[in-house]
């Protein structure tokens, strides 16, 4: 990559001690780590209720379809859901932050090539 | 019984091979076309970058849904009911995975391999020897497990038997695969994965319409039929617990399985180099997104193809077919449009294989002549020129370790290199990435510990499992040394890479400040992508 680490690399520590990152930062964590807290925690409540209750899993609810089905086809719904959440989220909340201030850096940046 | 059989089996193997010989002519054709002549390492690895979000989603779906996806889920939904679809939710929810952790923080802060990454904030050459050794390992065991694959479809669909034949059909998939990749690079392979992925889907599609036609339009009469053609199992095909409810072992091997399923994915090597196809991390949160539609959307098809071959088919004509459980999908298909619908599956499911090997072998040699080769052997000294070169031998020589790994591979029990494959991807390689875009305090002790440990763990937990020794369907049905009693390893291998990955760093003072604010800004704002994809 770049191997101007020096001068380049102060400017970075600099950026990323701002508090413009630091709210990027705490704005995209703040999002992804609940969200992949909550997909894990169901996922893994469905794998257990599947795997340690199957009778409950059986119940029926109407015809052959059964609360096991029903949860299963739940997984689907909220990993597309939360799809949908996010890129939505992404474009809205995220990237507006993101692109000004990568476009700020950019700015630091153009002086210092011609030197 | 004997006449699906025997139509499966003899048939039409002409058409059969008739219909992927079009189909191996015609994408070489497109990708003659597309991306022929001299390569640059950027098109040769990455395909220039060039692709959009939808177009990377579709080639994404293309890799993933391998013939163990489209062939096995399908079997086993058929043969086992509810635990093979629950098997299919963890491939998809993985992807959640992808699109929240990792896709767009790793296309801002690599550019051709996953050791890009891995090595920014870190000493490089420790980190890329680590990195590639996992790459390898890794797409070594999916390549097997698909070669051998390619050498069991063989006899079910184009009725040839013997291992001679099976050979030779490994052989020919080996060379077109090469020749894909030399002809084409990344660019090529991933117009072959997206025309594959189109195929596949839409043939499903078509075969899922015409299953609930016949019941119709209900899912649960598609159920109800499975169940009637299936005393032996009945109403235990509609719940959880048939294959994985046996006994407290295979309940735990289940949640094992589930862990690195949903974990590998993000890991895998083959499916993180897709993401450097794309120029920006917006695209590449577009490809996962189209990914995840077009994936789901498949599983979902495929619950209905599993039921509907157990109530149209039924399990004792499946388990007559050579092939077994993956003959469901293909006697389906022949129950429901004769021999042109068979040959036309038939012909997409080598399709598939091509696609994913092809993929895994551009990973492969992306890994070997871009790490090991220039950045570790000639101290990042390599030009263009000399790396393209290496990376075309690497090509060659990954195409004969298929050929031959698949050879001898064909008739071992595969789903333990699937397994050992999303095993290591999810012990040795997502904690490092993890930790690596994350945490501050990560360093280079800490992600040697957690790529060696997280492999090893794997790799040695596997050794001493059911799967290598002790029991019928064993590698080596002779010897009894399974100490481990899972046959997935992930359940301890995953925690110890992670684990190990934290006792490495907070047992080593190294840390470069300057490099790690430079990845951590650049992963979040996207700065510098741009420039890197112009050189």
């Amino acid at each position: 990559m770049s191997n101007d680490a020096q001068p380049l690399g102060e400017r970075y520590i600099a950026v990323q001690e701002s508090e413009e990152f630091g709210d990027l930062r705490r704005t995209f964590r703040g999002f992804v780590f609940p969200v992949t807290a909550f997909f894990l925690a169901w996922y893994f409540l469905y794998v257990l209720l599947s795997i340690f209750a199957s009778d409950f899993m059986g119940t029926k609810v109407f015809g052959n379809i059964n609360i096991g089905v029903i949860m299963g086809l739940g997984q689907f719904v909220t990993t597309f859901a939360i799809t949908i959440i996010y890129v939505r989220w992404a474009a809205k909340s995220f990237d507006p932050k993101a692109e000004a201030l990568a476009d700020s850096i950019t700015a630091i940046d153009t002086p210092e090539v011609k030197d | 019984m004997s006449t699906l059989a025997a139509a499966t089996s003899t048939g039409s193997p002409t058409l059969n091979i008739t219909i992927f010989v079009v189909f191996v002519v015609a994408t070489l054709a497109i990708v003659i076309k597309v991306a022929g002549g001299k390569k640059t390492a950027s098109q040769m690895y990455t395909g220039g970058a060039a692709f959009s979000g939808r177009q990377n989603g579709l080639a994404i779906a293309g890799d993933y849904l391998s013939a163990a996806s489209f062939l096995g889920i399908a079997g086993a939904i058929a043969l086992q009911g509810y635990d093979g679809f629950l098997y299919s939710i963890g491939f998809l929810v993985a992807w959640l995975v992808a699109l929240l952790l990792v896709a767009e923080l790793f296309r801002n802060t690599g550019r051709f391999t996953l050791a890009d990454v891995l090595s920014y904030r870190l000493k490089q050459r420790p980190m890329r020897i680590a990195t590639a050794s996992s790459v390898l390992a890794v797409s070594f065991f999916y390549l097997l497990a698909q070669m051998a694959g390619a050498g069991g479809l063989v006899s079910l669909l184009l009725g040839v038997d013997g291992a001679m034949a099976q050979n030779i059909v490994i052989a020919v998939v080996g060379i077109v695969m090469v020749a894909y990749v030399m002809i084409g690079g990344m660019k090529g392979t991933t117009w072959v994965q997206m025309i594959k992925a189109v195929l596949l889907i839409f043939a499903v599609a078509v075969m899922t319409i015409m299953v609930l036609a016949q019941f119709g339009m209900n899912l649960s009469s598609v159920m109800q039929g499975a169940v009637d053609k299936n005393p032996a199992a009945g109403e235990s095909l509609l719940e959880p617990g048939l294959k994985y409810g046996k006994s407290l072992t295979t309940q735990i091997d289940f949640i094992s399985l589930s862990l690195a399923l949903v974990l590998g994915t993000a890991g895998l090597p083959h499916v993180l180099q897709r993401f450097y196809t794309v120029p920006t991390s917006k695209q590449a949160r577009k490809s996962v997104e189209w990914a995840i539609w077009l994936i789901g959307g498949f599983y979902l098809l495929t619950l209905v193809i599993g039921y509907g071959a157990g109530a149209l088919v039924g399990p004792d004509v499946i388990n007559a077919a050579p092939g077994k459980a993956n003959a469901a999908a293909p006697l389906l298909a022949y129950e429901l449009g004769g021999s042109v619908l068979l040959g036309v599956v038939s012909g997409i499911a080598f399709a598939t294989i091509l696609a994913v090997v092809a993929g895994l072998t551009i990973t492969a040699s992306a890994s070997f002549a871009h790490d090991l080769y220039n950045q570790v052997f000639k101290n990042g000294t390599a030009t263009q020129e000399e790396e393209v070169k290496v990376s075309r031998y690497a090509i060659i020589g990954t195409g004969a370790v298929a050929i031959f790994g698949g050879m001898l591979a064909k008739d071992q029990n595969i789903a333990f290199l699937v397994a050992l494959a999303f095993a290591v991807a999810a012990s040795a390689n997502l904690p490092t990435i993890l930790y690596s875009l994350f945490w501050k305090r990560f360093n280079t002790r800490g992600a040697l510990w957690s790529m060696y440990g997280g492999l090893g763990s794997a790799l040695v937990l596997i050794a001493f499992s059911p799967v290598v020794s002790g029991s019928e369907t064993a590698m080596i049905p002779g010897a009894d040394f399974a100490i481990f009693p899972l046959a997935n390893p992930g359940l301890i291998s995953i925690p110890m890479g992670f684990f190990l990955g934290w006792l490495g760093s907070v047992t080593s003072k190294e840390f470069n400040r300057a490099k790690y604010a430079e990845m951590e800004v650049r992963s979040l704002t996207g700065h510098g992508v741009a420039e890197s994809v112009d050189h």
